[in-house]
């Protein structure tokens, strides 16, 4: 069984609007993503991999020097497949209903979650991702570097922002703070969010 | 204590260093921006064109290696003692320096270093061979040029995520092709960088996209060779 590249959960123009445009959806889908794809399909070609679930095949290659890069294709083609559903044309602002309760309780305010998701994709240096999770019942703001991510940690990731920088060259080039804010004023899908607490 | 040639070069080695390091009192005063300068480019932002485009090479000096610089002098501001050093010398004695900084100092400092050493390691009209002491020891090491040009580009090519790959010339006086994550610098390994490519993706985006392979193999039009065989044949005398 191959492990398949999920279609994107929206047209690849839809968020232009919402400043991630559809130039860097033809790259970040249809070749970053889809090379993670391809490559972990090669790498674990008839081995026993290749018959584990996605989740599985990134908890039992972390941290094993000798299957470095199966792990960083897999966990980078969950990642990206996560990401896409992060996303939501004119999402973003502050969430409403029992996500809002979550981030007040956890964060004392959306204000205070923001500064700190803000900051964690800031200083993530080099490449890497930004993530809100659920670790021990608390919501918590983390940063990974790479592949890495919030299954190996025991964490459930909720949300997440990519900061490779072929996540936002096309459009923002250097400003990768401006690309932050973007994503939190108007594409952070909440519906995301909430059906990854109930499932939790 | 004035500055030798083998100190400004970031050579400095053992306990004598170290000593030259802790007593010698703070030359640079005041303002942070007084600590570390952007280098200007050597060349014209579009001279390197179109190997390396000029949108590229305006952000990749002015913003990127700008902000390390400006990172790098914040933290450092509050550290008087440790002003006024070449930044390959407080690389090379990383564990040396107060915990609070040393983060920032690898970080950003390795980033000011790294760049430096990028621009000037690349030339309008560059490519062709090396030459000299540096033609010899490439052939030695890596059998051709062109073999060490494929060695050389698929460290590059494999490395995940940003970094650089390196020509290093090692305490032994050897040559390695290695790779550093982010702006690791190789003189952290007591390793001297004779030549790096920048494998982080603002390096090669606008133009290359995804294709990093592509980059990688086009990059040698730019390389600036009778520079870098100069820089080896100092880097060898004084390791000698
Ligand atoms: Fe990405
Ligand atoms: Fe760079």
């Amino acid at each position: 069984m191959a492990f398949v590249q999920e279609p994107l959960p929206f047209d690849p123009g839809a968020l232009e609007p919402y400043g991630m445009s559809a130039k860097t959806f033809e790259f970040h889908y249809g070749k970053h993503h889809k090379a993670y794809v391809d490559n972990l399909n090669k790498l674990t070609q008839d081995t026993e991999l290749a018959d584990k679930s996605l989740e599985d095949v990134i908890r039992i290659t972390y941290g094993d020097a000798a299957k470095v890069g199966i792990f960083n294709n897999a966990a980078q083609v969950w990642n990206h497949t996560f990401f896409w559903n992060s996303l939501k044309p004119g999402g973003g602002g502050a969430p409403t209903g029992d996500v809002a309760a979550r981030i007040n309780s956890a964060f004392g305010s959306y204000d205070e979650f923001k500064s700190q998701f803000k900051n964690a994709a800031a200083t993530q240096f080099g490449s890497g991702w930004a993530w809100l999770v659920l670790e021990a019942g608390t919501l918590k703001v983390t940063k990974t570097p790479n592949a890495e991510n919030p299954l190996v940690h025991g964490q459930v990731p909720l949300l997440t922002l990519d900061v490779w920088e072929h996540a936002y060259y096309l459009d923002y080039q250097n400003r990768r703070p401006d690309f932050i804010d973007n994503f939190l004023n108007q594409l952070v899908n909440w519906d995301f969010v909430a059906k990854n607490l109930a499932a939790a | 204590m004035p500055l030798t040639r083998r100190q400004t070069l970031g050579l400095l080695v053992g306990s004598a260093a170290t000593l030259w390091l802790r007593s010698r009192p703070a030359v640079a005063e005041g303002e942070p921006s007084e600590i570390y300068t952007l280098p200007p480019l050597p060349y014209g932002y579009d001279a390197l064109e179109p190997v390396i485009d000029a949108e590229t090479m305006q952000l990749h000096h002015n913003k990127h290696h700008g902000a390390y610089i400006n990172t790098l002098n914040k933290a450092l501001t509050p550290y008087r003692q440790w002003h006024g050093l070449p930044i390959e010398d407080l690389l090379r004695h990383i564990h040396q320096l107060p915990t609070a900084i040393q983060k920032t100092v690898r970080n950003h400092g390795g980033g000011h270093a790294n760049h430096s050493l990028f621009w000037q390691s690349m030339a309008p009209n560059g490519g062709g061979e090396p030459m000299g002491e540096l033609a010899t020891a490439i052939a030695a090491t890596f059998g051709s040029f062109s073999e060490f040009q494929t060695q050389f580009q698929q460290a590059g090519l494999k490395h995940f995520g940003s970094g650089w790959v390196w020509l290093v010339l090692t305490p032994q006086g050897n040559l390695a092709i290695t790779t550093t994550l982010n702006q690791d610098s190789p003189l952290m390994q007591g390793q001297v960088p004779i030549l790096g490519n920048d494998l982080w993706e603002h390096a090669y985006y606008l133009t290359y996209r995804n294709r990093r392979d592509q980059y990688l193999e086009a990059w040698w039009q730019v390389v600036n060779w009778p520079w870098l065989s100069d820089r080896y044949a100092q880097m060898r005398a004084l390791l000698a």
